[in-house]
This record gives structure tokens, C-alpha cells and sequence, in this order.
């Protein structure tokens, strides 16, 4: 009996788009042996996931694989009947997906969704698969193990959705698990029992997984072997540690270095350090949900402060309420000396050019009706009453200074532009006001690393040259070290800390700084491991 | 409290709010009329004591707003007030019609939900395939074509080529249920065939829509049947604008089955109404009326609050 349970050679897909087959996958062979996990790494497009689901012989709506053979435990599954790929999937390879919260039927509860497949595929009866559901619910380190399947997915957190989806996966007790960016949705903190749980379960039934993520840091905690994938081909494969220790290729090399990026220090402001936007109190809700309570903040002209925390922490909310979107219940905001006007729109218009903000999507920031120069050109005619060639000339020297060529894209509509160039345009497009004050709001969190990278560097050179203020909301502490001159942490709507980055960043912590910055996965194999260990011993000794 | 229950009221409040509105125009629109309803009816000849024992006899001297309330509060114990045409209460004349009506428009639902509903399952299943292509022109066929045509054509192929089923509907209070299905099978078939295309295009719809989402897909890799897919876990996730579809086309099954009736010679709503309308018969044309939208109101209220247990955030709050 041969250890090879998944061998997949010469594996070709295609997409169907613009009216003609393009390939996605262009020929990767993929070996896995039983218990072994692959990490599958690369940007978005790299065909990872595609990959990925052709491993269980299917394909998104649209593809196809054109060619090569996928061999699972000795049965060819490419152009294999539907009824035999059916009777494997989920019974012998399952699949978590990465958003639980939307791979969860929202009509029924969590333990008839576990029960589903056992039951259908003949493995166990309802009452057994219930029994079982339970056992693995506990295993997985859900709270409350004999009740929380009785809940419907919308009632429960999205880590726990997480690891119900994978005690999901376990269900039927299949060789192989393709784990789909499970823990991309995720906060930090969450991230790490997420992780800590699917490698535990994993290694004790001894399954073999594929696990899909962009994350270095995530699939060197979790992979025995790691394949780089470059759009549709295979950069290198090699064994976890050994990749992350020596990578050949310049690509992945790239890849380790992206988050080495640190601006330059600011140089002393002559005149001496001027307050442009002062929060004073600030207390919002959202009707009776209390989400900012007594915030208060000092930007100092030309800096950056950096707001983190995790989701639900009121960081966005903070943005909404400067930018005039949510009126505070009480506390004033002022600019510059001015006080600003609880609503938006009720602004001078002179005061609301000064603000702009810059939004996490881009691709639903922008309208998809409108070609760059008209969205671009909008705020141009709005605040500045710019015209004609006047404003064509201003539009040509914002996308020069976005580092996009005029004559290339200002015909373009954003659905003919990439994620970063949408982003790029969305710069811009705030930068058309000739604003003081910026926020960017997770501006680089919907990107790959390496277009990330290049967004920081655009709006670092962007500040320097035009002497712009930022306020920088993120839950990625990495993009907290690049660019922060200051660093303010929020949880559940309150300010655990604040203050220079050396002085976040270097101990003693407050706690839940401590726990934010712990939780950063690291590119060291062992660093889950003893986190883990770490936490547990503390726990224990408290 | 539960905020289902306070949502469901809200929407109940809402319904009766807009009935009574309803009423209001009803009433109104009839006042508004030009000229006097009396020297309408009885014409050139009336003599000023035959108008005025018209007036005494329908209640036309009081003020608006008083007559108003008492025809309001009449109409809430299902008194209606007496026909203007044949002097006899209105809730006698109609009263069994308007069980005929319903009675035929339920017959004709029961038949088309369930026949639309697993079409529309079977059309997504099979998408694209030639049985949806089928499915989907036949039933446009069906209500691309006037009711009445639809219904002739029914009975020269059941009645009249076959001699299956009668052409006349003529039932009455003794009919008894078997033959009044019997008898009422032809009319109830072209409402069918009129409401069933809407209904089962938007289950299909609703259901193809939802088929890219990341649920349908992990039913797929969990290696559940097709059918199942559909069935089980699309359906329950599409019911809301299935039923507010369903809803509107039961709520035209009552109010638009007077063409039909008319062709069947069958005793319903109809037939009255247009005689009423005919006749000038100004206070059974406010019954029928006040019918007709109290049957609308109260659909769509019951498609509303459907719709709403049929979605488990609001079902089963956090």
C-alpha cells in the first residue's frame, strides 16, 4: 500500500471570459501523502483556490479542467461521473471555506448542517451524527459544546462559525481536508484559537489538508510542505521549514520581504509641532448600541496615527463620526482651531475639502459607471469649480502623481483596472480636494502583500511631498510598524492606549495590547506552538 | 418581547390602517360622483315626492360624515346596506357569490402554488436544459393570451372535442363537493394557467440567484444530492419573494376572475359586480369593492408576515 493519497499531474484549468477559455491553472502537479499538510501560497489570481477545489474534481461555475489526471486514493477523479465524485465529497474529502458566515446555510441550525452529510452519505444514522457532532464540537474547544449546534449560524461568532465548519468538515472522518483562507476573515486574536484548533483536530485523526492562504506567516505554523503558486504555475515547492529558511526563488523572496517596509522617520517641523485635529470626548452610538465612549485624540500636523483593533472596536466608527457621516451624542471635534459641525453636509464646503477619506473597498467606492477622469474630475469642479482644460491638466497631474500613466487610464472604467489601481484612483481622488487631513479607513486590507506594500509607499511619498496629515485605521500591525508615527489601540469602543509607536510597540504593555501584538502570527514554524504553551501555562499559573 | 411578534403587529396595524383609508375613498369617491344619486337613478320623470321617499329610503339627507359611520360600522358586521337596483340587502345578494368566488379562486391556487413551486424547483435544477426552455415558453405562452381566449380554448378541447368536463359551471348551494369540483374544473384551470407562469418564474428566479452563493457551493462539496440542494437548502433561503409573488397572484385569482366567470356562466362575485356596475347599483359597487380590497390587504399582510418568520434572523434573534 502505497502513503500517496492525493497525486495530481499536469493540471490545466480554464476560465471562460471575453468570450474565449483562458487558463487559470497552466499545468502544477500537486503530491500529498496521507496526514500530510500542504500549504498552498500566493496572490490573488495565483489559482490557489482553484487548485484547490479541483483537488475534490470540481470547478467554479464558468471553468473547466482542460487536462491532467487527479488521482484520490487510486480513483481518477478528472471526468469522473458526478454520481461517484459525489459519493466522495464530503464523506472522503471535505472542504472549509473562507467565510463561514456565508458557507453556513443562515436557515438552519449548526448541528443539522453537521448532520447532513453523515446522514446522507449512509455513515451514521441522525442520533449517531448528533452524539458525534458533539464530541467533536468539544474537541474543536467550542464553548458550550452540547448546546451551541442548536443555534443558528447568525447567533454565533464568526471564530466559532470557523471551527463549527471544520468540526463540520471532520464529520464523516475524510482523508483530506481542503481548507480554503479559513482564518483570512478573522481578527488576530480569534485567528489564533482558530489555527490552534484545526491543527489539533487535524493531526489527531491524522488527515491530510490543503491548506490555501496568502498569509506566510499562517501557512508556517500549519504546513509540512509549502507550494508557491504564481499565476497558475508552480513557483517551488519545498518542506516548511526549509522554504521559510532559505526560499530559491527571487518571487518568493519578494513575498518574505514585503514586510520589511518602514518609512523614513520624520524630520522636526520648523515652527515647531501644530495640533490640526483635536477630538475631544466623543461619545456615538448606533440607536440604543453604544459604540465610542470618551474618545479622545490629538493629530499633530503632518503625522500619522495609526488606529487599531479589531473588528467591533469602533475604529470606523471613529472615521464616520469626524467625517460628519454619524453625529456624536456628545464631545466636539475641532479642525485646525474651528469647531466642526456634527453633520457632514452641514460643513462650509471650504472646511469639508480639507477632510477626505479614502475607504477599504475600493471596488464599491467607485462608481462603475463613470470613467476615471469623471471621478477623479468630480471633486475637481466640486470644491475647486475647476474647468475644461484647467481641470484635464489637473486631472493628468493627479494620476502622474498616483504613479498611473494619464493617457493609458483616464478612459478606463474602474471594472478595467486592478485592485490596487482602483485604490490608487480612490487616492486621487482625495487628494483632488487638496486636503490637509486624510483617512484612510483599512485602505491596503482587501490587497496582497506585495500591492500593499506599494500603496504605503505611494501615500509615504504622498505625505512628505504634500505635507498631508493621516489617520490611518488598520487591524494589521504590521502596516502599524511601516507607516505610524503614532499609535492609538482600541477595544469595545474605549482607548486602551495611546502613544508613540517606540512606546506601543516596546514593553510593558497594557493587556490587551499584549494580547494584540502576541497574536501577530510570526514566520517562526514554533511561534503557534509555544504562544500556545505560553498562554496555557499562564493561565494555569493565574 | 419578542421582536417578531412586534413587527407582525406593526404590519397589522399598517393593514388595517390602509383598509380604513380604503373605506374612506370608497365612500367618498361614490359622493363625489356628479350630480344627485337620486335624480340619477330615477331619471327625468321623478317627481320631487318619489325623489324625496328615494332619499328617506337610502339615507341621503344626513350629513357625510354620519352617514359614513353608520355604513362603516355596518360593513364591519357584514351588513352592507340594501341594493339600490332590486331594493334587497346587499349581504343576501352577495353573500353566496362571494363564497363562490373564493371558493373557485381557492380551487384554482391549490392547483397552481404547488404545480408552480416544484416546476420552478425543476426549471432551476435542469437550468438552461431544454425541459426549462420548454417550461418557461409554454407557461409565457399561457398568459400572453386574454383570459377569455384561454378559456374558450379549454373548453373546445375539454368540452367539446373530449366532452370531458361541462362548459357551464352552474352550481348552487346544493351542489355537492365532488361535482363542484367536477363542474368547476375548466375555470379553475385558466385561472391556473394565468397565474401559474408568474409564480413559477420567480421560484425559479429566486433560486437561481442564490445558487453562487457559498452555502449552495458547500452543499455541493459536502456531496449532497442536486435535488436536495435545490429543495433543501435553496427553497427555505428563496421563500420571501416566492410568497409576496404568490400573494399577489391569489389576491388577482379573486378580484380577476370576473372575465372568467362571466365565460363559465359560473355564480361568482363577478357576474355581480357587473351587473351592479351596469345598473348604476352605486352601494353593491361599494360592497364588492370593499371586498375585493380587504381580500388584497389582508393577502399581502399574511405574504408580509410570511416572509418575515420565514427568515431566521428575525425568527431566531441573537
Amino acid at each position: 500500500m502505497t502513503d500517496l493519497l492525493l497525486d495530481m499531474k499536469n493540471i490545466k484549468i480554464e476560465g471562460w471570459s471575453d468570450r474565449q477559455w483562458k487558463p487559470i491553472i497552466k499545468g502544477v502537479d500537486l503530491q500529498l501523502k496521507r496526514g500530510e499538510i500542504l500549504g498552498l501560497i500566493g496572490e490573488s489570481g495565483a489559482g490557489k483556490s482553484t487548485l484547490g477545489l479541483a483537488a475534490m474534481g470540481y470547478t467554479k461555475g464558468g471553468c473547466r479542467i482542460r487536462e491532467g489526471n487527479i488521482k484520490f486514493d487510486g480513483i481518477e477523479l478528472a471526468g469522473a461521473s458526478s454520481k461517484a465524485l459525489r459519493q466522495l465529497r464530503g464523506k472522503r474529502i471535505a472542504y472549509v471555506a473562507q467565510s463561514a458566515a456565508a458557507a453556513f446555510n443562515p436557515a438552519f441550525k449548526l448541528i443539522n448542517q453537521y448532520c447532513e452529510a453523515p446522514v446522507q452519505h449512509g455513515v451514521m444514522s441522525k442520533e449517531q451524527a448528533e452524539k458525534d457532532a458533539k464530541e467533536l464540537y468539544r474537541k474543536i474547544r467550542l464553548p458550550d459544546p452540547d448546546m451551541i449546534g442548536f443555534r443558528y449560524p447568525h447567533q454565533v461568532s464568526g471564530g466559532q462559525l470557523q471551527r463549527a465548519m471544520t468540526a463540520m468538515a471532520m464529520a464523516c472522518r475524510p482523508d483530506l481536508i481542503i481548507f480554503d483562507e479559513p482564518t483570512t476573515a478573522l481578527d488576530v486574536t480569534t485567528q489564533i484559537e482558530v489555527l490552534g484548533a484545526i491543527r489539533d483536530i487535524v493531526r489527531e485523526f491524522n488527515t491530510a489538508a490543503i491548506y490555501i492562504t496568502h498569509d506566510l506567516a499562517v501557512v508556517a505554523q500549519m504546513a509540512d510542505q509549502i507550494k508557491v503558486l504564481l499565476r497558475g504555475d508552480e513557483v517551488e515547492q519545498a518542506p516548511a521549514r526549509e522554504m521559510l529558511a532559505n526560499p530559491k526563488e527571487d518571487y518568493t523572496k519578494s513575498l518574505w520581504a514585503v514586510r520589511d517596509f518602514r518609512r523614513a522617520p520624520p524630520v522636526p517641523r520648523e515652527g515647531g509641532e501644530t495640533t490640526l485635529l483635536e477630538i475631544n470626548t466623543i461619545h456615538a452610538a448606533y440607536g440604543t448600541v453604544k459604540v465610542l465612549d470618551n474618545i479622545s485624540l490629538n493629530i499633530r500636523r503632518g503625522s500619522t496615527v495609526a488606529v487599531v483593533g479589531e473588528s467591533g472596536s469602533g475604529k470606523s466608527t471613529l472615521a464616520r463620526v469626524i467625517m460628519g457621516l454619524l453625529p456624536q451624542l456628545e464631545g466636539v471635534i475641532t479642525y485646525d482651531g474651528e469647531s466642526l459641525h456634527k453633520l457632514g453636509a452641514k460643513r462650509p464646503r471650504g472646511l469639508q475639502r480639507h477632510l477626505q477619506m479614502i475607504h477599504q473597498m475600493a471596488d464599491t467606492a467607485l462608481n462603475p459607471k463613470q470613467k476615471i477622469k469623471d471621478v477623479i474630475g468630480r471633486p475637481l469642479s466640486f470644491f475647486l469649480g475647476l474647468k475644461g482644460a484647467a481641470k484635464e491638466a489637473r486631472i493628468r497631474e493627479l494620476l502622474t502623481l498616483i504613479e498611473l500613466d494619464p493617457d493609458e487610464f483616464m478612459d478606463r472604467f474602474p471594472s478595467e483596472l486592478s485592485g490596487g489601481q482602483k485604490q490608487r484612483v480612490c487616492i486621487a481622488r482625495a487628494l483632488a480636494a487638496e486636503p490637509d487631513f486624510i483617512i484612510c479607513d483599512e485602505v491596503t486590507s482587501a490587497l496582497d502583500q506585495l500591492v500593499a506594500e506599494g500603496i504605503l509607499r505611494l501615500l509615504d511619498r504622498l505625505q512628505r511631498e504634500l505635507d498631508l496629515t493621516y489617520l490611518f485605521i488598520t487591524h494589521d500591525i504590521a502596516t502599524v510598524r511601516s507607516i505610524a508615527d503614532e499609535v492609538v489601540v482600541m477595544q469595545n469602543g474605549v482607548i486602551v492606549e495611546q502613544g508613540s509607536k517606540e512606546a506601543i510597540f516596546s514593553p510593558p504593555h497594557e493587556p490587551y495590547t499584549e494580547l494584540l501584538l502576541s497574536s501577530v502570527p510570526e514566520m517562526d514554524p514554533d511561534w503557534l506552538t509555544n504562544l500556545l504553551k505560553e498562554r496555557d501555562t499562564q493561565v494555569t499559573a493565574g | 418581547m419578542n421582536p417578531i411578534l412586534l413587527i407582525v403587529l406593526k404590519r397589522l396595524m399598517i393593514g388595517l390602517l390602509t383598509l380604513w383609508i380604503v373605506t374612506v375613498i370608497i365612500f367618498a369617491a361614490v359622493e363625489l360622483l356628479p350630480g344627485d344619486i337620486a335624480t340619477e337613478k330615477l331619471g327625468q320623470a321623478a317627481t320631487p315626492e318619489s325623489l324625496a321617499a328615494f332619499r328617506e329610503k337610502f339615507d341621503l339627507n344626513r350629513p357625510m360624515v354620519e352617514r359614513y359611520l353608520s355604513w362603516l360600522g355596518g360593513a364591519v358586521t357584514g351588513d352592507f346596506g340594501i341594493s339600490m337596483a332590486n331594493q334587497r340587502p346587499i349581504s343576501e345578494l352577495i353573500g353566496v357569490r362571494t363564497a363562490n368566488t373564493f371558493f373557485l379562486a381557492g380551487y384554482a391556487a391549490a392547483l397552481a402554488v404547488p404545480i408552480a413551486v416544484v416546476s420552478g424547483m425543476l426549471a432551476a435544477l435542469y437550468n438552461r436544459s431544454v425541459f426549462d426552455r420548454v417550461l418557461s415558453n409554454s407557461t409565457l405562452a399561457a398568459i400572453s393570451f386574454p383570459e377569455f381566449f384561454i378559456a374558450y380554448i379549454l373548453i373546445l378541447i375539454f368540452s367539446v372535442w373530449l366532452g370531458w368536463f361541462p362548459s357551464l359551471a352552474n352550481v348552487d348551494v346544493d351542489t355537492g363537493l365532488g361535482e363542484r369540483l367536477y363542474k368547476t374544473f375548466l375555470p379553475a384551470m385558466t385561472l391556473n394557467l394565468i397565474v401559474l407562469a408568474y409564480m413559477m418564474r420567480m421560484t425559479r428566479a429566486a433560486i437561481l440567484n442564490l445558487l453562487a452563493l457559498p452555502y449552495i457551493e458547500m452543499a455541493h462539496l459536502k456531496g449532497i444530492k442536486r435535488w436536495r440542494v435545490i429543495a433543501v437548502h435553496a427553497l427555505p433561503n428563496a421563500l420571501a419573494p416566492i410568497i409576496s409573488v404568490i400573494a399577489l397572484n391569489l389576491a388577482y385569482l379573486i378580484v380577476g376572475v370576473v372575465l372568467v366567470e362571466v365565460v363559465f356562466v359560473y355564480p361568482g362575485l363577478g357576474q355581480v359586480l357587473v351587473d351592479a356596475v351596469s345598473n348604476r347599483d352605486v352601494t353593491v359597487v361599494q360592497a364588492a369593492c370593499l371586498i375585493f380590497a380587504a381580500t388584497y390587504i389582508l393577502l399581502n399582510l399574511l405574504a408580509d408576515v410570511l416572509s418575515i418568520i420565514a427568515n431566521p434572523r428575525l425568527l431566531h434573534p441573537r
